[in-house]
């Protein structure tokens, strides 16, 4: 279990790795219970922010798997700085849509999408040094960092996420009810 | 024999042969289960039904009712089993809930949030599972097989038509079509099976009806498999 005891007010990062914002949108969808959350947290590095590097959090969010380079880096910067990570979402607990290319070979992958789809014009496969490499398999958080806790469903619920959320705040352990439990 | 026995204190009758699934079911009281059905013999591969029975672990659907006997199942420590066993069947195979047309009428997900399954826990194997669309009724894919073997079953106890088997062993047990070319479509095997109808998670799927019924409004969206 990990260290629930927080302060009155505390800090909260959210990223967004191989996922697509689904999960963060549905995090927008506590609606007006985000004043309430206001009042409790002030966010760090997140998409509402701005900020590029997280700094030290009490809470870290995070959707998405694990597909690059660039969000190996980002994830362990999370597990870093942030006393408990929660991993949000299909994506980021098995992988989600982004890991139904790990039976295929990367190079494979590459080439349909850049060179032998239909309708391409002969292209080049990106390779420029400042783009991060794609991993050979898309991973879910949890084989790369410790996660703490785990919001599932595709994307969660505002309600899953505002019960988990609100659990932390009181200094509980997070428990899910049965009816919040979706994997879709 | 015919007597009684106590299910997490709950006494419950049962005739002769009953087994200890077959007697909790008749008196309403359901225990977790993935490869039973009761149209079929009982198969007692997937182990999630496990129960402990004077402090024993076994499977209920394959073990006869006695009387007089102390059965354990909604307890703590049954159900983290449980859930240790659904982590391992979520891991081995590619189940991938979002993008599943079986999400919200599956067992393996109905079974899991049962259980307060929350992630699958284990590194994920992410398996190279073949999708037979051959057939121009039914689409075959594997990536979601636990091998509970009811179409297995269904086909050949009821349909006579042997369409499916299992094949390889332990890690490499996989499910397999009865005919020349391995594809469906090259079978006799057709809507009106049973085989067609039994698959419990997403793998036998009925084509051209894929999301007919949304998201939230499946069976199990509107009535969990048991609190």
């Amino acid at each position: 279990m990990a260290d629930v005891t927080l302060p009155a007010k505390f800090r909260v990062a959210t990223a967004s790795l191989a996922g697509c914002f689904g999960c963060h949108m549905s995090f927008l969808d506590i609606d007006e219970r985000l004043f309430d959350l206001v009042k409790h947290v002030e966010f760090d590095r997140s998409p509402l922010t701005d900020i590029k590097h997280v700094g030290k959090c009490d809470i870290g969010l995070i959707e998405g798997g694990v597909c690059n380079t660039e969000n190996v880096h980002v994830l362990r910067e999370f597990r870093h700085n942030c006393r408990i990570l929660v991993a949000v979402g299909a994506c980021a607990i098995n992988g989600g849509l982004p890991a139904q290319r790990n039976h295929l070979p990367l190079e494979g992958v590459l080439q349909e999408v850049y060179q032998t789809s239909p309708g391409l014009a002969a292209g080049l496969i990106p390779d420029d040094p400042e783009l991060p490499l794609p991993l050979d398999k898309v991973h879910p958080l949890h084989e790369v960092v410790h996660v703490d806790y785990v919001i599932p469903g595709c994307p969660p619920s505002a309600d899953a996420i505002w019960s988990v959320l609100g659990d932390l705040i009181a200094g509980r352990e997070p428990a899910l009810a049965q009816r919040l439990i979706h994997f879709d | 024999m015919s007597g009684s026995f106590k299910l997490d204190g709950r006494e419950i009758p049962f005739r002769d042969g009953q087994t200890i699934l077959q007697a909790a079911q008749d008196a309403g009281q359901d225990i977790p289960h993935l490869c039973y059905h009761p149209d079929f013999k009982p198969h007692g591969s997937c182990k999630v039904c496990s129960v402990r029975i004077d402090g024993r672990t076994a499977a209920s659907c394959t073990t006869p009712a006695r009387d007089g006997m102390q059965v354990d199942s909604n307890v703590p420590e049954v159900n983290e089993e449980r859930r240790t066993l659904l982590q391992m069947l979520f891991v081995e195979g590619n189940h991938f809930c979002p993008s599943c047309e079986k999400s919200g009428a599956c067992r393996l997900q109905a079974t899991a949030y049962q259980v307060q399954m929350v992630s699958p826990h284990f590194d994920h194997f992410f398996p190279d599972r073949p999708v037979d669309a051959s057939h121009p009724d039914y689409l075959l894919d594997t990536n979601r097989c636990i091998l509970c073997s009811l179409c297995v079953r269904a086909s050949r106890d009821v349909d006579g038509k042997n369409v499916f088997a299992l094949s390889g062993r332990g890690i490499r047990t996989h499910l397999i079509v009865n005919a020349a070319s391995g594809r469906l479509g090259d079978t006799d095997f057709s809507a009106g099976d049973k085989a067609a109808h039994v698959c419990p998670v997403g793998v036998i799927l009925k084509k051209r009806v894929g999301f007919a019924v949304p998201i939230g409004q499946r069976p199990f969206d509107l009535a969990p498999a048991e609190e």
